[in-house]
């Protein structure tokens, strides 16, 4: 769950359906027990809780099956049967590229885009929005303002100024949450990701009320490694220890309980990251350089490839947490598979470029599969992780936390003044790209950015409320080493 | 007068499904009720397990009422009509 939003319906369909997909594969009647989920979750003479009709709940249910499954759903055929998919499914030797996808049928015909005049208007005598409008686009006529819209930006100046605030900016959720501008509706009406764009950061997953925007679950594809026998090893966002109840040590036995032959802390790789960025923040810093912004977030690296290369001799050369880890764990264990555990949708671009990580599992996936099998994970014995993490590393999920890491191994006088981006939003962009024309940043020398608020406990694929997380996290890293003491 | 008693269940399956977002109400309830009221997680309450009936989750106890799919505010109307009681 997101930094401070309530409890989602749609949050609780996405993880019912893959618990009862995962349900399906390890039981006996796989395919046709996939393609009865929608009649499962809404039977015959069932309530219609949020549609039109019945159809329109198991059509919608149904697309959410496929996202499930891995695929994408614009582009596959209505005529499919979810049995054949789900076969299709296993037969798969890769994932799917991008890991979002829409639902047109879920998604609601959201009024587009632009500025309203409510009935509030007064029609009044000052008329401060004509005076402010700066492209001639709003008239009083017949005692109301009337906006016309070839000619309206959408400034929204005319809103601000209005004594009554009877104009009012009429937003489509996911359009208003994008920080790039790469989610929209097309000519048509149809909702579009533009993939050359996107950063896949997720905001839009959680923007929409109508739960129309999927990720393409890789969950087959790793069950069916674990199934196959193959030694599949997980490797664990520092985010999760904060995501269920119970201590690390039990989470460690929970997920071997899965089928996973080893479970790692990506806190491993975090150490190192954290030794390899304050190295090259000394060293930028000796050789005059005006600021460095960190590169452990997958959604800022992408935004940086895509929208702000300027930026690029900024960014620290360091590697990210995930990177190192998955590098130790394939040396040690070269014929394993490896599943990156994470907060968020970025990490799978991040994976997809890394042939160390092999599939990426979300926190969301992760609380499902305990669901479907049923693991009580506050009732697991503790197991103790073979390496050890640092106390700064394993707080690396927490805004801040990166920062106050490469200043833990800086010493006084070259100790670096931060400046914490907590959000990718589109003014936390405009400053970067700033900070990158002008080279220099007036706020700091050394940039951290998080694209979720919050930090990675904040992303998207979450399950704890963030307040809880947080104090949860807090409390693992309050019992951890020092990094220097690890690094030693 | 005796307490009303909440037991909000904390198992997998609850915290999965949405107990995560009811911790809350641990400390809501004392605020807003004082010691009229009595609320505590749980361990799995067993209720998931019946029928598999997970979908229903998350589940919380407010005397002898079972509440499926919970929200703070199914919770806090329970607790009214109890004290009503």
């Amino acid at each position: 769950m997101s930094i401070n939003t309530p409890a989602k319906q749609t949050s609780h369909l996405k993880r019912e359906i893959l618990a009862r997909i995962i349900r399906a594969y390890l039981g006996d009647n796989y395919e046709e027990d996939v393609r009865l989920i929608p009649y499962k979750m809404r039977p015959q003479g069932s309530d219609v809780p949020f549609r039109c009709c019945i159809h329109k709940e198991r059509a919608i249910l149904r697309d959410r099956v496929i996202a499930s499954l891995g695929f994408d759903i614009e582009e596959t055929q209505d005529s499919e049967l979810l049995s054949n998919l789900a076969k299709k499914a296993l037969d798969r030797k890769q994932p799917e590229e991008h890991p979002l996808t829409l639902l047109q049928t879920a998604c609601n015909e959201c009024v587009p885009a632009r500025i309203h005049v409510t009935d509030l208007c007064q029609g009044c005598v000052a008329r401060p929005c004509e005076s402010a409008c700066r492209f001639g686009a709003i008239k009083v006529e017949n005692g109301k303002s009337r906006i016309d819209h070839t000619k309206c930006k959408s400034c929204g100046l005319c809103a601000q100024v209005c004594p009554f605030q009877a104009i009012t900016k009429i937003i489509v959720p996911c359009e208003n949450a994008c920080p790039v501008g790469a989610i929209a509706k097309d000519e048509d009406g149809i909702t579009r990701i533009d993939h050359d764009k996107c950063i896949s950061c997720g905001k839009c997953v959680s923007a929409c009320p109508f739960g129309a925007v999927h990720k393409k679950s890789q969950i087959i594809d790793i069950i069916k490694n674990i199934k196959s026998g193959k030694k599949v090893i997980a490797m664990l966002a520092p985010a999760i220890m904060g995501q269920l109840p119970c201590t690390p040590e039990q989470l460690k036995t929970a997920i071997k309980k899965l089928g996973f032959n080893d479970v790692v802390e990506v806190a491993l790789g975090a150490d190192i990251t954290t030794k390899n960025e304050a190295e090259e923040f000394r060293e930028r810093m000796e050789n005059g350089k005006p600021f460095m912004t960190t590169s452990c977030c997958a959604a800022y690296n992408e935004l940086v490839e895509k929208h702000i290369p300027e930026i690029k001799p900024y960014r620290s050369e360091t590697k990210t947490p995930a990177y190192y880890t998955a590098e130790i764990v394939k040396k040690e264990n070269p014929e394993s598979v490896t599943v990156f555990f994470s907060p968020c949708v970025a990490k799978r671009r991040e994976a997809m470029q890394n042939p160390n990580i092999d599939f990426v599992l979300n926190f969301e996936e992760l609380g499902a599969w305990f669901v479907a099998l049923n693991v009580q994970v506050s009732e697991c014995e503790k197991e103790d992780f073979a390496k050890e993490s640092s106390a700064q590393a394993r707080k690396f999920a927490i805004t801040g936390g990166v920062a106050e890491a490469v200043n833990s191994l800086l010493d006084e006088g070259e100790k670096a003044k931060a400046h914490v981006v907590n959000g990718l939003d589109k003014a936390a962009i405009r400053d970067l790209k700033k900070f990158a024309k002008n080279g220099k940043c007036e706020l700091g020398n050394l940039i951290e950015v998080m694209a979720c608020p919050g930090g990675c406990l904040g992303g998207s694929n979450t399950i704890n409320a963030y307040k809880q997380a947080n104090k949860q996290l807090t409390g693992y890293v309050e019992q951890s080493k020092d990094i220097k003491e690890i690094l030693k | 007068m005796a307490k009303v008693n909440v037991k909000v269940c904390l198992g997998t399956t609850c915290f999965v499904m949405g107990s995560s977002n009811l911790q809350e109400l641990i400390e809501l309830v004392p605020k807003k009720y004082g010691d009229d009221v009595e609320v505590a997680g749980s361990p799995c309450l067993g209720l998931c397990s019946i029928d598999w009936e997970f979908s229903k989750a998350p589940y919380v106890k407010v005397n002898n009422e079972v509440i499926k799919e919970a929200t703070v505010e199914k919770v806090l109307a329970a607790i009214d009509k109890e004290l009503k009681n």
